[in-house]
């Protein structure tokens, strides 16, 4: 990039890509690198001191989301989180060879599942219908005697659409089958109390509730039993043995803090932002429509797809503006498919190409997403007059909107 | 974010011949909807075969929009004979590059033109693909995977792949993409063996072959004595035989023997394996 990015003028609506660190977390952060630097398992003061902090970052990551401070194991992200999880549990019993998951998994989990697929495993990967929501007795039926454990994700990425992963724990603590949830886009969006669910096994980021990057952490029920996925020292029980990442962690635990307190705005404000801005673009624009259901979502989270025009085109163009958002087309997946997410519920290619994700934060304002709906429109109709499937007569349809 | 070129992100931002020509002498097609790029090309062609009006519309990302822009821009103005000799690499050239990943977008380029030079010749406008379907997922040909192979001397599947998407959906046609990578792979150092093999002398004459070795002499070589305060001058070429004088440092340096292997070897490699490189002042 020739020109430097001055961040006040961009309008950061990539939000489940990751957030920015909030200034308290990184003022929080900050003696960790220099004055408070010790190990917390050293005997001396300099240990001590910390070891106090990482013990109350515990517990304010357990408040977030009704969790015992021993209940939360640090790891170093999400990914990580999940493939302890579901592997640590599948080493812990195993004699037990099927998992259940579902088809519109995050890579942390997918990729893990796959790789157990190959290693002899059993899974079941359920189905999800056009508005991305799970089948509650096909996943029921899908039990056997050797499953071994349930992952199930709380908050689609891609769409925001939230799982009924409350009723699916407890089915599978009927079932006695422990239930791991990644629940990465969920924490510090949503209301979260573990005391009151049967879920066994949980995994959370940093990154994306405003907190550092390369910290995450997994909630592990009193009770559960995982093995470790890596060998080393006593730290976290055996169960994520290394050196604890110190300001990663104490930024974690300001991060959730934050969180709770900006909780009622995320739900009320930011949503309102959110329904804002998705109503008035498929107002505005022919042949769009929002992916998945609107009825159980995240408040951040918005997917929109425009028929005929192609999803990185519309980034790079948004990206001129100064504003920043994902895609789920083939060009800005990494790979010549376009969104797994998207297939999986059925929505035709002319819609996945161009579908751009919306995803907001407590930073954004009224001002911004005025400022989008005046200028997103044109976009869309300037690439839909290069493109040869538009018709102009697609432009004239008009559309029953409430 | 992919790495553009200032050219590609101009061409996308500001592209030019957009639009469909509506009494069109030739139309072109490829790409669809389901593999996420599709290019429409539509030319006006004149009495003399020459392209006089060429627009297009895209679907596609920036480099896809980029490629097209550029396609037009090369065609308008020359004969369907010359615009045929036109390669995805000679597009992405143009374009001062595009990443590897991109490329396919170079391709898409090339076969749209393809398809409207047969349309012009009396054939239908997305272009009839012969051969066999490789690669279900984005309905790629071994005829198209041999040809991207050939026109951009590619080594490796993941080449293939974005070349031509071929291998990039569900990948079980990887394992044929090998075969038909190995086959042309070894066509291709067949080719330049049975090439090595010809004496020099018979495909250059002798002034070309003179030409030539002063290039490298002067490309190659000189630069590397200049190093060590060296210099080198061409004395003649008699058939085979190159006479050089070592000059300034090199002159009676004790390792002369080896720089005159060296400078052999260079020549064996950039212009023919035939040559024997000899010291000018022993003839003189």
């Amino acid at each position: 990039m020739s020109r430097p990015i001055l961040e006040p003028c961009y309008i950061y609506l990539d939000n489940n890509a990751t957030t920015r660190v909030h200034k308290e977390v990184f003022e929080a952060m900050l003696p960790h690198f220099t004055r408070l630097f010790g190990n917390p398992s050293s005997m001396h003061l300099c240990g001590g001191v910390v070891a106090k902090q990482v013990r109350e970052a515990r517990e304010r990551i357990g408040a977030l989301m009704g969790a015992d401070p021993d209940e939360i194991i640090f790891t170093s992200g999400g990914t990580e989180s999940d493939n302890l999880a579901i592997r640590g549990i599948l080493e812990s019993n195993p004699a037990k060879k099927h998992i259940i998951t579902t088809r519109v998994e995050h890579p942390g989990v997918l990729s893990t599942a796959r790789w157990l697929e190959s290693r002899g495993y059993d899974v079941t990967f359920l189905d999800v219908d056009n508005g991305g929501n799970l089948n509650l007795e096909a996943y029921k039926a899908s039990f056997r005697p050797d499953t071994a454990v349930v992952s199930v994700m709380w908050a689609n990425n891609e769409t925001g659409v939230l799982f009924p992963v409350e009723e699916m724990a407890s089915y599978a603590r009927e079932r006695n089958v422990p239930f791991h949830t990644d629940a990465v886009q969920a924490v510090g969006k949503i209301p979260i109390n573990l005391k009151e669910l049967n879920i066994d096994l949980l995994s959370l980021s940093g990154h994306k509730l405003h907190g550092p990057k390369g910290i995450g952490a997994l909630y592990v029920r009193k009770g559960v039993r995982i093995s470790p996925i890596l060998l080393g020292g006593h730290q976290e029980h055996g169960k994520r043995p290394g050196t604890e990442n110190v300001p990663a962690i104490v930024g974690l635990g300001k991060a959730s803090d934050l969180a709770l307190k900006n909780m009622e705005d995320e739900n009320t404000r930011v949503k309102q932002l959110r329904d804002k801005l998705e109503n008035a673009l498929v107002s505005k624009i022919p042949r769009s429509q929002v992916n998945g259901s609107r009825r159980r979502r995240l408040p951040n989270t918005s997917n929109i797809s425009f028929e005929y025009v192609e999803g990185e085109a519309i980034l790079l163009m948004m990206n001129e503006l100064r504003i920043a958002a994902s895609s789920g087309s083939a060009c800005t997946s990494g790979s010549l498919e376009p969104s797994h997410v998207l297939r999986a519920m059925g929505i035709p290619f002319t819609m996945i190409h161009g579908s751009v994700r919306f995803s907001l934060s407590v930073d954004n304002t009224q001002q911004q997403i005025d400022f989008i709906i005046e200028k997103f429109p044109s976009i869309i109709s300037d690439l839909r007059k290069i493109s040869p499937f538009w018709k102009e007569s697609y432009g004239r349809h008009v559309k029953n909107f409430s | 974010m992919w790495d553009y070129t200032d050219k590609v992100k101009d061409l996308f931002l500001n592209p030019k011949n957009v639009g469909e020509i509506e009494d069109a002498d030739a139309v072109g097609e490829a790409g669809s909807i389901a593999c996420g790029d599709a290019l429409k090309l539509t030319l006006k062609i004149d009495g003399n075969e020459r392209i006089t009006d060429a627009k297009f519309k895209t679907f596609g990302c920036a480099s896809a929009i980029a490629s097209s822009s550029i396609l037009t821009e090369m065609i308008l103005g020359k004969t369907i004979k010359e615009a045929a000799k036109i390669t995805n690499r000679d597009i992405a050239e143009n374009l001062g590059g595009l990443p590897e990943e991109k490329m396919h977008c170079s391709v898409m380029g090339m076969e749209a033109l393809e398809a409207a030079i047969e349309n012009f010749r009396g054939k239908p406008a997305t272009k009839v693909e012969t051969g066999e379907i490789i690669c279900k997922c984005f309905g790629v040909t071994d005829t198209t995977i041999r040809r991207v192979i050939r026109e951009n001397r590619l080594r490796t599947v993941e080449q293939v792949t974005n070349y031509t998407k071929a291998g990039g959906g569900c990948g079980t046609c990887i394992e044929n993409i090998e075969k038909i990578l190995k086959g042309e792979i070894d066509k291709r150092t067949k080719t330049a063996r049975d090439k090595e093999k010809q004496p020099a002398g018979r495909r250059m004459t002798n002034l070309q072959k003179i030409n030539i070795i002063q290039e490298v002499i002067n490309r190659d070589i000189r630069p590397q004595l200049q190093k060590d305060g060296g210099n080198i001058e061409l004395v003649d070429v008699d058939g085979n035989h190159v006479y050089v004088n070592l000059t300034g440092m090199c002159a009676g340096c004790i390792a002369s023997t080896m720089t005159i292997k060296w400078i052999q070897e260079k020549l064996k490699e950039f212009v023919s394996p035939e040559l024997d490189v000899l010291e000018g002042g022993d003839m003189i």
